[in-house]
């Protein structure tokens, strides 16, 4: 068995199953624990939290106005990072082969200079956040392990990636088996680190619409 | 009194025979193109050739399916009559030969004694060793034994195909006869892998050729491959390739994709991980090749190619154990059991959390309680 046949066989599946049991683990957990209980009197009928909470999910995306000079910097590295990911993850071909194995159907690609263009934008926009954490004194001292983890399993899968694209670092089957143990790697990890946030940030910020909606507060 | 043919020269055979300077020159600047030599190389590869005593060559036959030879003798530059008569002297190949029986076996061992250390062992086919080598069996002898009495006075052994480079079919998964390559017999010896199912012809003839001319192993990748055959993946060099990079493919053999010939990738093609002359050398005297004729790649030079599920599974696909692909509905089995695992892990560490906070709580009180009695 060579490498991609590992990275692609026994390593995907355990990595895969590890992925499906922390990601629910992770929810359950959260969703079960209990909650503080709203000791105030309810300002808004629950049909209106409710509501709120679907404005939070779009008002808590966005840069607060009286913040955004503050903000815009982050706000436009990360927005920019995560589309150049979602395209260079779901529109390059041999992804498409992939996901789309999985889940029985496949969609429209795009031209792989297209990917390739986004995929080094993204990896520069990657190295610029990594600066700007470094670089910026608060952010630094918020910064821990799992920040600087997640940031290396994402990079390391998009290095790989282009590495295996242009055929340099070696023979083509290595660096492929490299990008996908790497895919592996951020599957392991996905679950237990700051990647969950994919999973918790628009159930959070419903959360917090609702809440504060039912309190009298703008969502 | 003649000298006997083992004793002329190639450039004496061949003038002999009436072979013209300019013929000679004609080919051998072929032969450098074909192996990717600058121009002025095919003055110094006939000068070298006329030299050199053809040297002797024994080619032995195991666990194969003769495809390799029948590919041989289908070589155009050199054709194979040109090889065997004026660039080697094949002693012994008992599907070639006249001779049979003992006389072939004396015309090995002849040939091996008058030239040993110094003539080229090719070798097709994978060599059983299970139950003392008793699957492949030839003059009442084992495909091993004769292997290893052979090796021994090898310059070098060029193994052809991927049987005899990697085990080929013999090998696939169970390997019932415990098939092995060649490269794994003969330690110490320099081996030249010629991958491929069968290998391209004027491949084997010109790696052959190599040898004679230059006198030593040529350069090799990390499967014993001479990198001027294997240098490069049939995916860098396809003339479909410009699809690939637009992202056009064929979704099925007779879609207007597969029609427009557009890029196989998604029918299985392996192209992008195997590694052969096929889209460059071609076959059939440069006609085509499997990709060009509306079929994909099967990545026939690479090791294990057999135990890497059906042909027509693209590669970027999840392989989970012998089953080969993985289907949606065992993907999605799989993920729907280890999410409920998961939930259940989940519900089961809230019970416990807050079973402990209550517990923290009862604590706390009766501590609370008992201060105040205090």
């Amino acid at each position: 068995m060579d490498l991609v046949d590992f990275a692609r066989g026994p390593a995907l599946k355990v990595a895969f199953v590890v992925f499906f049991i922390g990601v629910l683990w992770r929810l359950v957990n959260v969703i079960l624990l209990r909650h503080g209980r709203m000791l105030s009197e309810p300002r808004r009928s629950v049909g209106a939290a409710l509501l709120g909470g679907i404005k939070g999910m779009g008002s808590r995306s966005w840069p607060h106005p009286e913040f955004i000079k503050r903000t815009v910097t982050g706000e436009a590295l990360g927005y920019s990072y995560h589309i150049g990911l979602f395209i260079v993850i779901l529109f390059f071909a041999p992804h498409v082969i992939f996901f789309g194995s999985l889940v029985g159907m496949r969609w429209s690609t795009l031209p792989n200079s297209i990917i390739t263009i986004f995929s080094v934008i993204t990896l520069t926009l990657f190295v610029a956040v990594l600066s700007r954490r470094v670089g910026h004194p608060v952010l630094r001292h918020l910064s821990n392990f799992d920040d600087y983890f997640s940031w290396f399993v994402v990079a390391l899968v998009l290095i790989t990636g282009l590495m295996a694209t242009a055929h340099v670092g070696g023979p083509y089957q290595t660096i492929l088996g490299l990008h996908i143990l790497s895919f592996d790697l951020l599957l392991l990890w996905y679950p237990f680190g700051k990647l969950m946030h994919a999973f918790y940030i628009f159930p959070t910020r419903a959360i917090d619409g609702y809440l504060m909606t039912r309190k009298g507060a703008p969502s | 009194m003649a000298r006997p043919d083992t004793e002329l020269t190639i450039g004496e055979l061949l003038d002999r025979n009436g072979v013209s300077r300019r013929s000679f020159i004609k080919y051998c600047t072929a032969m450098a193109s074909l192996l990717a030599l600058p121009p002025l190389a095919a003055r110094a590869m006939a000068a070298q050739l006329r030299a050199a005593r053809r040297p002797s060559v024994i080619y032995l036959s195991f666990q194969e399916c003769t495809g390799c030879l029948e590919s041989l003798t289908r070589s155009f530059a050199p054709t194979v009559e040109n090889l065997i008569f004026n660039v080697i002297s094949l002693d012994y190949d008992d599907t070639l030969m006249a001779a049979a029986g003992a006389q072939a076996e004396q015309a090995r061992a002849q040939a091996m004694e008058a030239n040993y250390g110094k003539y080229l062992l090719v070798v097709d086919g994978a060599v059983p060793t299970a139950d003392g080598g008793v699957y492949h069996c030839a003059a009442g002898r084992s495909g091993l034994d004769i292997l290893s009495e052979c090796a021994k006075g090898a310059a070098a052994i060029v193994a052809v195909g991927t049987c005899a480079s990697f085990g080929g079919l013999p090998f696939a998964d169970p390997n019932p006869t415990g098939a092995r390559a060649i490269s794994s017999l003969v330690p110490g010896k320099p081996v030249v892998n010629v991958s491929g199912c069968p290998p391209i012809p004027e491949v084997i003839a010109g790696t052959l050729l190599q040898y004679v001319t230059t006198g030593r192993v040529p350069d090799l990748d990390e499967h014993l491959r001479p990198t001027v055959f294997y240098g490069n993946s049939i995916h860098d060099r396809c003339y479909r390739r410009p699809f690939y990079d637009r992202g056009e493919f064929a979704k099925t053999f007779d879609d207007e994709g597969a029609r427009n010939g557009w890029c196989l990738y998604e029918l299985g093609c392996k192209g992008p991980t195997t590694y052969n002359a096929c889209a460059t050398l071609k076959w059939n005297n440069a006609v085509s090749f499997p990709i060009q004729s509306g079929h994909p790649c099967l990545g026939c030079a690479e090791p294990d190619f057999w135990d890497r599920g059906s042909f027509y599974s693209p590669i970027p696909t999840a392989r989970w154990g012998k089953a080969g692909e993985v289907s949606p509905a065992q993907a999605g089995t799989l993920a729907g059991v280890a999410a409920l695992a998961g939930a259940a892990i989940g519900a089961g560490s809230v019970v416990l959390a807050r079973k402990r906070i209550n517990r923290n709580k009862r604590t706390k009180s009766h501590d609370s309680e008992k201060g105040n009695e205090e």
